[in-house]
């Protein structure tokens, strides 16, 4: 099978852009709210979502195609999934303890967050939805990850402003957060037709 | 009813609904709160899909809240959530097809959504099996109603319909980006202000968008070393 580099190249770009996972889909939110208070730990948050969704990928998309569909079982999508991304975070957990403990202390924390996080079992099962082949669904999880941490780095930016800006009393804190985030995500409506046209087929 | 001869169990099923309401108040579920409000019936659709799902895990993790062993209780809760997930998964799109379309990835999705798993770790595991019963309906309601109101401001502002019928004015005069995903931060956004407003502050909001979510203590400790 030969990889279609354009094809991926167009994957990757669509996730980032047009469909990204925080400002598109709503995926991710409460990470996208709760750690992007500060750029550091927004970087921290996002490279630990880009590790787990390839490693989630790279575990789910065998066994949906080779285990579950082979013997009708696509009923049980839900539960193993977010079974084997749980038991994943843990062993990755684990082994970054033991033998990582450098990485383990920048990137350990926000571990546990990721289990519950919806952009790691959202993009799993979309890529299962979408029909992507395995070359295809690691692209789209590469650019689904990449997406989170663009989002994360801009809205950490925002952020640092509107901290300390002067909101009426009842938008102040998450309020004005959401709003924000609002424009933000207005400014991502611009890119819906670009990626299409550069990188399209 | 039961509700109605004790009035602590009154509270507990009013509580979801206004005081301890989940998306604006815990500021739980916040991704499915913005995803499937563009349209009031995908949002009562999800409303209710969540709230089947938030009554029957809470209930069964009531009834199992003295076998589950401390250390591994949040994998378990998973594991029931997500039984009861696929079950309504399946019911969906057995006898509602459009539905089931419209909502797409975010139905599989109800197992990480955090109202569900927040009142199992604050609610069902410490309560007896029916009180966690009726936190889970009120929780459900407070839940689907939240949707319904996110939804009938962004459908017949955004889209000039309600339910798909076409509402007289708003459907000559609409705002389409309120249908888009900014005007889902956006409502979402002033609605959580209004209620700051009219409660004057008494009723405090979590200020990271994390509420009662099990991994609030990590996003704390986050908070704290940084």
């Amino acid at each position: 099978m030969e990889l279609d580099w354009g094809n991926l190249l167009f994957i990757i770009m669509s996730a980032v852009f047009v469909n990204n996972y925080v400002l598109q889909r709503f995926l991710g939110i409460c990470p996208f709210l709760g750690v992007s208070k500060k750029l550091d730990q927004a970087t921290g948050m996002s490279i630990a979502v880009i590790f787990v969704m390839l490693l989630a990928t790279a575990v789910t998309w065998p066994i949906q195609t080779f285990l579950l569909t082979p013997n009708n079982m696509d009923y049980l999508q839900t539960i193993v999934f977010i079974l084997v991304i749980a038991a994943l975070v843990q062993l990755v957990e684990i082994i970054l303890k033991r033998y990582i403990p450098a990485l383990y202390k920048s990137l350990g924390i926000y571990l546990p967050l990721i289990t519950t996080n919806c952009a790691v079992l959202g993009v799993t099962v979309l890529n299962i939805t979408e029909g992507y082949n395995f070359a295809q669904s690691m692209a789209n999880s590469f650019g689904s990850g990449l997406g989170f941490f663009l989002a994360m780095v801009i809205f950490a930016g925002v952020r640092m402003r509107t901290e300390t800006c002067d909101a009426p009393d009842s938008f102040k804190g998450l309020p004005i957060t959401l709003v924000s985030a609002a424009i933000v995500a207005a400014s991502f409506n611009g890119f819906a037709g670009v990626v299409e046209t550069l990188f399209g087929n | 009813m039961k509700a109605n001869n004790a009035p602590s169990k009154l509270s507990i099923l009013t509580n979801g609904i206004i005081k301890e309401n989940p998306v604006l108040v815990l500021v739980l579920g916040t991704c499915p709160t913005l995803a499937t409000t563009t349209s009031v019936s995908t949002a009562i659709g999800m409303g209710i899909a969540a709230a089947i799902v938030l009554i029957c895990s809470n209930i069964l993790i009531s009834l199992l809240r003295k076998i589950i062993p401390d250390s591994v209780r949040i994998p378990c809760y998973i594991v029931v959530i997500a039984g009861f997930v696929s079950v309504v998964q399946m019911l969906v799109q057995a006898y509602f097809q459009d539905l089931y379309n419209a909502l797409g990835v975010y139905l599989p999705l109800i197992v990480v959504n955090c109202i569900i798993l927040g009142r199992a770790e604050m609610f069902a595991s410490k309560h007896t099996v029916g009180e966690s019963a009726l936190d889970g309906i009120g929780m459900g309601i407070g839940f689907t109603l939240t949707l319904l109101v996110m939804s009938t401001i962004r459908e017949v502002l955004g889209s000039g319909t309600f339910a798909g019928i076409s509402v007289p004015f708003f459907s000559s005069y609409n705002i389409p980006i309120l249908t888009q995903t900014p005007g889902g931060f956006f409502v979402f956004g002033c609605l959580i202000a209004l209620v700051a407003r009219i409660t004057h502050g008494k009723v405090k909001h979590a200020a990271t968008g994390c509420g009662n979510c099990p991994n609030a203590a990590v996003c704390g400790k986050i908070g704290k070393e940084a």
